[in-house]
């Protein structure tokens, strides 16, 4: 990791929320945003939208416990605000399967920014995918500036967001375990990766120093953009 | 092509690492946080922080070290040793364990596994299981016995057969330990590997044994190891992290290679 010394804090990065609704590992996501320079604040309820610049929703495990604690924290309906106001989000596993309509894993339905449904991987030699794989990018983006095609990162997980043939466009990167399958997916400011870049060494460090600095960048701060969504927040 | 992981496995007790043969004479090879830190940048796919002395004192784990260790990383961290119920294990992952690893107290309540599995998933939930070398006639098969409380004791299980219910109870990998040959230096058993692996489709992670480079290629190509675990060799820079893998990688195997790793 001796290519990325940690960020100065002479200039105050962007303010990155990380959804803490209570489904695991927020303390290596917290210290991996903080070692690219961010200024980390946990969300743990409605308000604590207000002067973000980024949001970034972690999460392990099923889809529908996690639903569950996000509608009991009341997190639903500022989370789909948020994102139909053009925000800057990471998804980050289940942060990424959450965006789509629901889940193969338990039947639980999800926010519906993206069209498709979490499927479990096809023809897998082994379950789960556990490990180091290759990320190959299907375009460029600022999340994978200054990383290596099919650069390595951790996975660990069974099921993972398949767009439907109409929202095919939306991935951004793909990896191999027995077939192909969406590793990273972005609508707009809305962006999903299946890995764990906070798990990812240096080049999961790389990655989340560019959506950070992506992140600041965006001019939409403050302003309601039209909704990527037609349907409305609060469904569940 | 999923790489096949290369493993480095912190046993701590009293808020050390250390390591000894057979789970006794312990040796001090150093500060967990610092270790861990630098094996993440000398090539580690992943770590293993075993509290090997909870489960004999009857305690819980020693979470802030369990902390420390995760905030130095940034690779994947898995912490067993005094994780009884699905409580612990929330404790665990939220002091930065990815991953738990269930031993003595799975074979004392196998429904521990799905409990967990249920709430955290199972790629959340490691079994480990100590195995040991039944004694068996010439002409049949060998066998395995499961130990527990830190490869002391025997309860009459057989390994083969506890990896594969382990597995259909929801764990999602499985760390079989030779105790015959943890820190004997002559190799992973890889017919109890391939016994297991064979079984199983969750991934099988080899441990207990490894001294030559040549080992890790063994319990991947002969075992059908899926990860590689070791302690001392690594501790006491007998083999880098990057010789282990060019060695595999020479042998055929996918191993991810870092740019600038100190072999």
């Amino acid at each position: 990791m001796s290519a990325l010394a940690p960020a100065s804090a002479i200039v105050p990065g962007p303010v990155v929320g990380v959804v803490d609704y209570g489904a695991g590992n927020i303390v290596s996501i917290e210290e991996a945003l903080t070692f690219v320079g961010a200024r980390v604040r946990l969300v743990t309820e409605p308000g604590g939208f207000d002067d973000l610049d980024a949001v970034v929703v972690p999460g392990v495990g099923a889809a529908a416990p996690a639903m569950r604690r996000l509608v009991r924290a009341r997190l639903v309906d500022p989370l789909l605000h948020w994102i139909a106001a053009g925000r800057p989000y990471l998804g980050i596993c289940l942060g990424l399967q959450l965006l789509f309509d629901g889940s193969d894993e338990d039947g639980a339905a999800t926010l519906g920014v993206i069209p498709g449904r979490t499927v479990r991987l096809e023809d897998a030699p082994t379950l789960p995918h556990i490990g180091w794989n290759q990320v190959h990018q299907g375009r460029a983006h600022a999340l994978f500036e200054g990383l290596a095609q099919d650069e390595d990162f951790y996975f660990v997980h069974s099921f993972a967001g398949q767009p439907t043939a109409s929202a095919a466009a939306t991935s951004l990167a793909e990896t191999c375990h027995g077939a192909t399958f969406v590793a990273a997916i972005e609508l707009r400011n809305v962006l999903g990766v299946q890995f764990h870049p906070e798990r990812s060494g240096a080049a999961g460090l790389r990655l989340l120093r560019n959506f950070s600095r992506w992140a600041e960048r965006d001019d939409t701060a403050g302003t309601e953009r039209t909704p990527l969504v037609a349907r409305a927040p609060g469904r569940h | 092509m999923l790489c096949v992981r290369v493993i480095p496995c912190l046993d701590v007790a009293n808020g050390r690492v250390v390591k000894g043969t057979r789970f006794i004479d312990l040796v001090d090879e150093g500060d967990p946080p610092t270790l861990a830190a630098r094996y993440a940048v000398e090539g580690a796919d992943e770590l293993v922080f075993l509290d090997i002395g909870a489960a004999p004192e009857g305690r819980g784990l020693l979470l802030d070290i369990v902390e420390r260790t995760a905030r130095r990383a940034f690779i994947p961290l898995t912490v067993g040793g005094g994780i009884r119920s699905v409580a612990d294990m929330r404790a665990a992952l939220r002091a930065g364990a990815d991953k738990v690893s269930l031993n003595s107290a799975a074979v004392a309540d196998p429904g521990l596994i799905s409990r967990c599995a249920r709430r955290f998933g199972s790629q959340a939930v490691v079994v480990a299981l100590d195995a040991r070398r039944a004694p068996s006639r010439p002409d049949e098969p060998p066998r395995w016995e499961v130990l527990v409380r830190g490869g002391r004791d025997a309860v009459g299980l057989d390994a083969v057969s506890w990896a594969v219910r382990a597995a259909e109870l929801g764990a999602g990998e499985l760390l079989i330990t030779s105790i015959d040959r943890d820190g004997t230096q002559t190799g992973y058993d890889t017919e109890l590997l391939r016994a297991i692996a064979d079984l199983v489709t969750v991934p099988v992670i080899a441990s207990g044994g490894a001294a030559r480079p040549a080992d890790f290629v063994a319990a991947v190509l002969d075992g059908g190891a899926h990860a590689v675990l070791a302690a001392s060799i690594f501790h006491r820079r007998q083999h880098s992290i990057a010789e282990v893998k060019l060695a595999m990688g020479a042998a055929g195997i996918p191993v991810r290679m870092i740019r600038g790793a100190v072999a």
